[in-house]
């Protein structure tokens, strides 16, 4: 058994100022080289950003952009744990097919793991589609959740009435806890027998539901479990963008007699729209690629919970398809660029990036 | 913020309570203040639930009550939890990462967004949209070769993997954020600066950053966040070396045990949660400027 001693903290500190020191001593040397390259050799006029981007730049292109071709090569590769950390043993499927297994040489020999993907199961028994339909599902049906209840919360937090700061502590409350413990608490309450969930529905005369065994229902307790967590972010969003609004066009709506529905339409959504956009995009992408709630809530592994990306983590770390999981990987990532380009078109919602 | 009081009012303080500063009739009032209600509880009746299990004596930790103080509540597997598991360990190695984490990112990311806010180079509008495309990797997907990344530099299973790591994770959302709220700085202040004879350094570290403490306080909170409730990667880049795990991984293994540990998860459970929430909700005033004032301009 490990415990905290001295000397634990002792040495904790020094690797962890050692982990500072090393990051500050790399950035340094690394605006020495940007300046003697783009300032003395190539006289660019864009020295200073260059520079000021330099560290973040080279963290994400070793941890990231790095990765991502690696990646890229493994999708072409038969990688398994049978062959793991011995480069001999790996290859790209292109060059080892034999020719009398080749029927069409793109999907069943370069791209043969992206071709798998979508006609073998990506876990046990699940296909792709399924999967893939089930994640549209989960993501609509919280996205549709998050913007309605956050929308009236923050219309309601908006109104005149005296205790909104309690109130608004109270409701951002799902988001200010630490998202792991939140869900392995909630999988503890929809236990059948003690989780307060059945306990509550037992009291109000209605049956046990099995929600950690029943497909349908452990589905519906991963949307409530997100639900309950998402809701507070679009709220503070759009409670921001609310308070932003002048009151004046109210007023003015006010005296042309404009209905409160007809102001909320008219003035509110449009005026909300920037803030709107960026907080869709990146809240259906975080749900679609939400790990920790249908990981942890669908305690039992039912291939029937999961979502794309908990599908990914286990083709990968538990049957260690390594090569295929790669080629699945990129698959979701391609799915999610496609979904941004499209709403960001059709919103122009980036204008204003650019400006 | 908070509830406002006017010192001169002698009404008692339920009346002041309900009276509107303006608009609505004391009915619509009432429905209001019932929905805040009842959403309030929902929001904050499974964090209670945690805190009446961590208050249940060993024997009774499976019980049917809903009662959120029980009747003999003891704080006996907070006890259990600091002094014979490795509680207090996870909770150190958590913070230790976590700190330097969060001042690393948000040093990194201060600068590149000045970058983006302030200059046309080259390369900057296909950098912005590189930022908001890695938001789009799934979490897994890189797992396979990060881990192996870190066995080839012998990262694995060190601070130092998880700190790089996790400054570089956070810092495409960091950037977002304060490059917006940095183009809602009107340069003039820069320029008068750079007139009296500042340079353009002294004029960011000067001007732009006090101006920018909303932002900068919103992001280190989620630079802190991030870090402090991520499992995934520290499951595989710490997964065998148990004496740098940091809670959520101890924390997963005591929940693993539901008959057994049920009791001391929850302790364990609202030991990490009060710090948090607390910073959480200290910088909430921040958090609404901060976040927004990028998307709203003018």
């Amino acid at each position: 058994m490990d415990s905290l001693t001295l000397d634990v903290i002792v040495r904790s500190i020094s690797e962890v100022g050692g982990t500072v020191a090393f990051i500050v001593v790399g950035s340094i040397i690394l605006e020495l080289v940007l300046f003697l390259i783009f300032k003395v050799i190539l006289k660019s006029p864009h020295t200073l950003p260059i520079m000021l981007l330099g560290p973040a730049a080279f963290g994400m292109i070793v941890l990231i952009i790095y990765p991502l071709l690696w990646e890229l090569n493994l999708s072409f590769t038969n990688m398994s744990l049978r062959r793991f950390g011995d480069k001999a043993q790996y290859t790209w499927i292109a060059c080892q097919a034999k020719p009398e297994n080749i029927n069409f040489w793109l999907t069943d020999c370069l791209f043969k793991n992206y071709a798998d993907v979508f006609r073998l199961p990506v876990l046990k028994q699940v296909y792709f589609f399924p999967v893939f339909f089930r994640t549209v599902l989960w993501t609509f049906i919280n996205m549709v959740f998050h913007l309605v209840g956050g929308m009236i919360f923050a219309i309601l937090l908006n109104q005149p009435i005296r205790g909104r700061g309690i109130y608004r502590t109270f409701l951002i409350l799902p988001w200010a806890i630490p998202q792991v413990i939140a869900v392995l608490a909630w999988r503890g309450e929809f236990h059948f027998e003690y989780g307060f969930v059945n306990l509550i529905l037992v009291r109000l005369g209605l049956e046990q539901i099995n929600w950690m065994t029943d497909p349908f229902w452990n589905f519906t307790a991963m949307c409530i479990v997100n639900i309950w967590l998402g809701i507070p972010f679009m709220m503070v969003i759009l409670l921001g963008g609310l308070q932003s609004i002048s009151s004046d066009y109210y007023e003015a709506a006010e005296i042309d007699g404009a209905s409160g529905l007809q102001q909320f339409t008219n003035i509110t959504i449009p005026l909300l729209r920037p803030v709107m956009t960026p907080a869709i995009v990146l809240g259906t992408i975080w749900t679609f690629n939400n790990f920790n709630v249908p990981f942890f809530i669908n305690q039992f592994e039912l291939e029937t919970s999961d979502i794309l990306v908990t599908a990914l983590f286990r083709a990968a770390f538990q049957y260690n398809r390594y090569g295929f999981s790669a080629a699945f990987a990129f698959i979701i990532f391609i799915i999610l660029l496609l979904y941004s380009i499209f709403y960001i078109w059709i919103s122009d919602g980036l204008k204003e990036v650019y400006e | 913020m908070s509830v406002t009081t006017d010192s001169s009012n002698k009404d008692n303080a339920f009346q002041r309570f309900f009276r509107a500063k303006r608009g609505h009739s004391p009915f619509n009032r009432m429905l209001i203040h019932l929905a805040l209600i009842i959403s309030s509880i929902i929001a904050i009746y499974p964090v209670l639930r945690v805190l009446s299990v961590s208050l249940r004596p060993g024997d009774r930790l499976l019980s049917t009550s809903l009662a959120i103080i029980p009747s003999d509540a003891t704080l006996n597997n907070y006890f259990v939890v600091v002094t014979e598991k490795d509680f207090m360990l996870w909770l150190w190695n958590s913070l230790a990462i976590t700190v330097s984490t969060a001042i690393v990112g948000v040093i990194f990311s201060s600068t590149s967004a000045y970058a983006f806010s302030r200059w046309r180079f080259p390369g900057r509008n296909t950098g912005m949209l590189f930022l908001l495309a890695t938001q789009m990797i799934p979490a897994a997907m890189l797992m396979v070769p990060i881990y192996i990344l870190a066995v080839k530099l012998g990262l694995l299973g060190t601070y130092r993997g998880l700190v790089i790591a996790y400054s570089v994770s956070s810092i495409p959302f960091s950037v977002w954020i304060l490059k917006g709220y940095y183009d809602t700085i009107p340069r003039d202040l820069e320029e008068a600066a750079l007139i009296d004879g500042a340079n353009r350094i002294a004029a960011f570290y000067r001007i732009i950053l006090p101006l920018s403490t909303p932002a900068l306080s919103v992001v280190f909170l989620f630079n802190f966040m991030q870090a402090w409730n991520d499992y995934l990667l520290a499951r595989v880049l710490l997964a065998n070396s148990t004496e740098i795990w940091t809670w959520p991984l101890g924390l997963q293994a005591l929940q693993g045990q539901f008959q057994t540990a049920w009791g001391q998860f929850a302790a364990a459970s609202i030991m990490v949660m009060i710090p948090v929430v607390a910073l959480f909700l200290y910088s909430s005033k921040y958090l609404i400027s901060g976040l927004t004032a990028g998307g709203v301009k003018g």
